[in-house]
């Protein structure tokens, strides 16, 4: 669905990252490891089409980036659930309607997914907060909210820049439990993280591959993970 | 559960209905410049509409009150005055296209003077020409033709088709309602310029927004719809607004009489008050225009 072709990326001359090459394909599970600053986010910006390859090809459903038309790159990102770290939001919208955002472009508003908007709510531990404005709330809240916001159109990708970063242990799990179904189902997950506690409840439950980023170059992290 | 549906569960409560340009922040303040902008140019334009007609309708009256009649005037010695005026009105019954003459009585010459010399003129003690309305049938005379034969035959007559100052007013009425016309279409421009630079300072506060809508898939067409929308309904609103101020000021004219002329006749006629209320439709399209070229602009040009 999403595959790194020799993948570089460079930004005013300097090479941020290097010949990645990455398939992300259905019903994989894959986590992104490394030190701040080492290139994950970049990584998923790439996945997502945010930013271009200097070199290479990022392939998304079927298509090179590089020669997709804008209307093409948001037809894609229609199945790519994503989270940001910083966790955008429109905030004069409420957080439910932030959440069911997805829908409504999608034209997706009386489907399954907006009937079951209440419950990805309740899930997620925001059931009591949908009516509050997203400056009202707390940095776990924006987290789970853009978790259920990414996945409320049942996408073939999920993409996540430290999605538990703020919450506890429980919820985290909690969260991820919501994923790993997800994936069963079929869906591709990267996930870049540093919580390798989180990487080994997950790695638990279903076969995930650890990628790490050293040097700007991706590897398979060993078997200590 | 199967595939496509949320492992959070079932359906559930229903999602609210939302409309797609709630994504748009609802009270910018370049939202309510942009009404209140429209209704003041849309206000003028009732102004410049209702010029436009007045002047063509005030072309029409002159052309038409002049172009039918024209005056034979007639200096002869008193002598010879009558014989004078009986060998032109026959010149004038000969010629074919002239419905009628009549020479002026003196009530009536007395009447054209009263203007400037009041009402006791006595015109006998002026050596005053006579002069002879002629009304032309409606297939008109030869002018030129009756000019020279009035030399000719009755030296001292002479035609006046009041063409020499009804040219003039009618090419001053037809500029009049050239630039009516012209300052009608520099309103479209400048709300249209207006428009489009309210639509894209809106568009660049709301970058977040736009982000955000980037990131859920939506195409350039919906991000745009929903400024667009905002902008053509605000104008809409505004121009209707204005347009029914100006057409009350337009019609709440004090009436002058004939001697205004043409201020006499700036509020529409008849079918013509229907052609203001085709302002705040036409305003919308310029508006939808103008906040849709600007808002792909700008979106082309964001990351």
């Amino acid at each position: 669905m999403i595959e790194f072709r020799n993948v570089t990326h460079r930004w005013s001359g300097v090479e941020l990252l290097g010949e990645v090459s990455l398939q992300l394909a259905p019903g994989t599970f894959h986590f992104l490891t490394g030190p701040s600053g080492s290139g994950k986010t970049t990584l998923l910006r790439l996945a997502f089409g945010e930013l271009l390859a200097s070199a290479g090809e990022v392939v998304l459903f079927d298509r090179d980036r590089q020669r997709m038309s804008r209307d093409d790159l948001a037809r894609a990102r229609r199945r790519i659930g994503i989270v940001h770290q910083d966790c955008q939001f429109i905030d004069h919208l409420s957080l439910a309607e932030n959440v069911a955002l997805p829908l409504l472009v999608a034209g997706r508003v009386a489907g399954p997914e907006a009937q079951a908007l209440a419950e990805l709510l309740a899930w997620v531990g925001l059931a009591d907060r949908r009516a509050a404005r997203p400056p009202e709330l707390s940095g776990g809240e924006r987290q789970r909210a853009a978790l259920a916001r990414a996945v409320i159109l049942s996408p073939d990708v999920i993409l996540a820049d430290e999605p538990t970063g703020n919450l506890d242990w429980e919820m985290s799990l909690r969260l991820l439990t919501l994923v790993v179904e997800l994936n069963r189902m079929g869906k591709a997950v990267l996930i870049a993280t540093h919580d390798l506690n989180l990487i080994r409840a997950v790695k638990a439950q279903v076969a995930a591959r650890v990628l790490r980023i050293r040097d700007r170059r991706v590897q398979l992290a060993g078997a200590e993970l | 559960m199967s595939p496509g549906r949320h492992p959070a569960g079932a359906p559930a409560a229903g999602l609210a209905a939302m409309a797609a340009d709630r994504v748009v922040p609802p009270a910018g303040f370049t939202a309510r410049l942009t009404a209140l902008a429209a209704a003041a140019m849309a206000f003028l334009a009732v102004f410049a509409l209702a010029l436009a007609l007045a002047a063509g309708r005030l072309a029409d009256r002159w052309q038409d009150a002049l172009a039918g009649t024209a005056t034979v005037r007639v200096a002869a010695p008193p002598e010879a005055m009558a014989g004078t005026v009986r060998a032109v009105l026959a010149i004038l019954a000969q010629t074919p296209g002239v419905a009628a003459a009549r020479p002026l009585d003196s009530a009536e010459q007395r009447a054209l003077l009263a203007p400037w010399f009041g009402p006791d003129l006595s015109l006998e003690r002026l050596p005053l020409p006579t002069l002879i309305d002629v009304v032309a049938a409606p297939a008109g005379f030869d002018a030129e033709g009756l000019a020279m034969r009035l030399a000719a035959e009755a030296p001292g007559a002479i035609l006046d088709d009041h063409g020499r100052w009804r040219r003039p007013l009618v090419a001053a009425a037809g500029r009049l309602r050239l630039l009516a016309l012209a300052a009608l279409a520099l309103i479209g421009g400048t709300t249209a310029a207006m428009v489009a630079l309210a639509a894209e300072a809106a568009l660049a506060a709301n970058r977040q927004v736009i982000g955000v809508l980037r990131l859920v898939g939506a195409r350039d067409a919906y991000i745009a719809r929903a400024f667009v929308r905002r902008f053509t309904r605000r104008t809409l609103f505004g121009a209707a607004a204005g347009t029914l101020a100006g057409m009350a000021a337009v019609a709440a004219m004090p009436a002058a009489g004939a001697a205004a002329g043409l201020l006499d006749g700036l509020a529409p006629a008849g079918l013509d008050w229907v052609l203001p209320l085709a302002i705040p439709g036409l305003a919308a399209i310029v508006a939808f225009a103008a906040t849709r070229a600007a808002a792909f602009r700008l979106l082309r040009e964001l990351p």
